[in-house]
């Protein structure tokens, strides 16, 4: 498999603090990775060694087989960027603006012009395009950061807290375009957030970084098990009758490791799923099974969990 | 284009754009109009320089209350430069735009480099087009043609204005990248601007008299070193270097400064001096002035280039 972004061993010491301690990961084509974790944990300073804006104290990071720290232009031509509080030039439209991002992509402009007129398109700001950016609200300004990232016709787009400050309307906005520029453009995207659940909807792998390490890595799934599970799955169980010889039954079954009830609920912790087993179980001890599901693990609790142990 | 020319002309069409050119670039023609015209009212000052000179008079007599040109420039031209200066790296900083700007395939030096060219330029068309309405007016009250002589001390003259106000774009270029906020920049920028045209010359004196006290009785020698020593310190002030150079280019009758003694100047000749012997006398100021806008500017740049692009 072909990584797109290889980051190896990266660390950056600011003032004697390790704010990215060995960093280690990999993003595969096509893949929106969210990059999760708390406020100072070390985000952006990943992101910004990655475009080469910053320079590591140790490590490298490839994009696309360019190292960043050497060949940060390249890095850059195919790369879209959206810093966190994205500004621009408030006395110029947005088309003006856009126009001044492709000049600096050295975009002949004619082939300019229909590019901004698609992107805008795409982040639902035509009918504004030749409004002053002066006046725009915080969403529109984050939905033309987008713009700015896609008129060059990236293959990786970073997008570092695209949600944060907005309202829920604009948020909802906003991971249309995300998710539209993933599965329809085809686009690579590394996202940067603590918002868990807006990531959890849009995102095929997460990381999640704290104090300058990334802790865990993976599907939501596969992070979920890790942390919460510790690697075994959550069955829960609803019965018509709960009887002493279906308990007893229940634990027999191989691969069950606690079972607890209350009421008419079950809950199984075994280390695999055993759905078939236990309604097997339920029915053969004069019951019947109402309800019987694994366990989803949302992002809020993996998070949750994983910062309350530290 | 290269991403400096991309930088430069988005910075030149700013600066010809905003309100704050246009209040400027109003205040300074209209400065030099009236002071052309009040030079011309009172052409009896210009007799002062030889009569194929008399055209140079509009950029150094003063009208009564009124002062020369020459001061108004080495005096309040800081300003134009500080203005055009001082928010160049902050402004896109605290608007966010400078993140944006940097991750496009630019090196980071262009973004300085288009600044620091498109202010240099501003300040180039601004005085060409002040040089030109004085010129213009002299033509008009004297009645005749400006010979070459005239022609090229003034066009040295207009070099050593653009230099001048040149340094001072690059010094608050240079505070608008040290300081994260836009009015510590600016005031920063006013209080160097308050030291070299106004308390440099009260330290000048001060030291001067310190090391060299001069009694109420006195010999030519010791007021030659306590001058010596004040002129020294002055020579930090890029105000008195454009001030010298001024003199020496447009009077071409001045062959010295500072003290001089009866002995140094007897059977002089007063025939004016070839712009080229002026210009030896203050090549040294010249040098120096040049030099002063490239550190300056070579600072802002090293200390850009090694400077955290986080907004934050």
């Amino acid at each position: 498999m072909d990584w797109i972004v290889e980051i190896n061993e990266l660390t950056k010491v600011y003032n004697g603090v390790k704010a990215v301690d060995g960093v280690n990961l990999r993003i595969k084509e096509g893949e929106i990775f969210g990059f999760l974790g708390p406020n100072g944990a070390g985000k952006t300073t990943t992101i910004l060694m990655l475009l080469g804006l910053t320079e590591p104290t140790s490590g490298e990071v490839k994009v696309f087989g360019y190292n960043a720290t050497r060949n940060p232009l390249e890095v850059k031509k195919i790369t879209g960027y959206l810093p966190e509080n994205v500004g621009f030039y408030e006395d110029l439209t947005a088309r003006e603006n856009l126009a001044y991002i492709t000049r600096l992509n050295r975009i002949p402009s004619e082939k300019s012009s229909t590019k901004i007129e698609e992107v805008l398109q795409l982040v639902g700001l035509l009918e504004v395009a030749d409004k002053e950016v002066g006046t725009f609200s915080r969403g529109m300004l984050q939905r033309l950061g987008i713009a700015a990232t896609l008129v060059k016709e990236p293959k990786l787009v970073i997008l570092d807290e695209p949600t944060l400050g907005i309202d829920p309307e604009g948020v909802e906005q906003i991971l249309n375009i995300i998710t539209k520029m993933g599965k329809e453009e085809k686009i690579t995207i590394l996202l940067s957030s603590h918002l868990l659940h807006q990531v959890q909807r849009i995102c095929d792998r997460i990381g999640i970084i704290s104090q300058g390490k990334i802790v865990v890595e993976g599907s939501v799934d596969e992070v979920g098990r890790k942390v919460i599970g510790g690697g075994t799955t959550q069955i829960q169980a609803q019965v018509s009758e709960l009887n002493p010889a279906l308990l007893e039954a229940i634990k027999k079954i191989k691969g069950v490791e606690e079972v607890e009830a209350s009421g008419n609920f079950l809950n199984i912790r075994c280390n695999k799923d055993l759905r078939l087993e236990i309604s097997k179980a339920i029915v053969e001890n004069g019951s019947f099974p109402l309800l019987i599901k694994t366990q989803d693990y949302t992002l809020e609790e993996i998070y949750v969990r994983y910062f309350r142990e530290r | 284009m290269s991403a400096i020319g991309v930088i430069f002309w988005k910075e030149m069409t700013d600066y010809f754009g905003s309100r704050r050119f246009l209040i400027l670039f109003i205040i300074i023609c209209l400065t030099g109009i009236s002071v052309a015209y009040l030079a011309s009212q009172n052409l009896q000052n210009l007799s002062l320089l030889p009569v194929e000179f008399t055209l140079l008079g509009f950029f150094i007599s003063s009208a009564g209350a009124l002062p020369s040109f020459t001061f108004f420039v080495s005096f309040f031209g800081p300003l134009i430069g500080i203005i055009l200066g001082f928010d160049a790296i902050s402004a896109e900083r605290s608007r966010g735009t400078i993140s944006v700007v940097l991750s496009q395939p630019v090196f980071r030096d262009s973004l300085i480099n288009g600044k620091f060219l498109a202010g240099l330029v501003t300040i180039a068309v601004m005085f060409a087009s002040i040089f030109l309405i004085i010129l213009g007016l002299g033509v008009w009250t004297l009645g005749f043609v400006p010979n070459l002589a005239e022609i090229s001390r003034i066009g040295v003259y207009y070099l050593a204005t653009v230099v001048y106000i040149g340094f001072w774009l690059s010094l608050g270029i240079l505070f608008s990248i040290l300081f994260r906020r836009t009015s510590s920049s600016a005031l920063t920028s006013i209080m160097m601007w308050i030291f070299f045209t106004f308390f440099i010359y009260m330290i000048a004196n001060v030291i001067a008299d310190q090391v060299v006290p001069v009694p109420a009785v006195t010999t030519p020698e010791v007021i030659a070193k306590n001058e010596a020593i004040r002129r020294g310190i002055m020579r930090i002030s890029p105000a008195t270097l454009f001030e010298q150079i001024a003199t020496a280019v447009l009077n071409p009758s001045v062959r010295a400064f500072g003290f001089v003694t009866s002995a140094q100047i007897s059977g002089l000749l007063p025939t004016p001096l070839p712009l080229a012997q002026s210009l030896m006398i203050v090549w040294p100021e010249f040098v120096g002035l040049i030099v002063l806008m490239l550190i300056c500017f070579a600072v802002s740049y090293v200390v850009f280039m090694r400077q955290e692009i986080r907004s934050v």
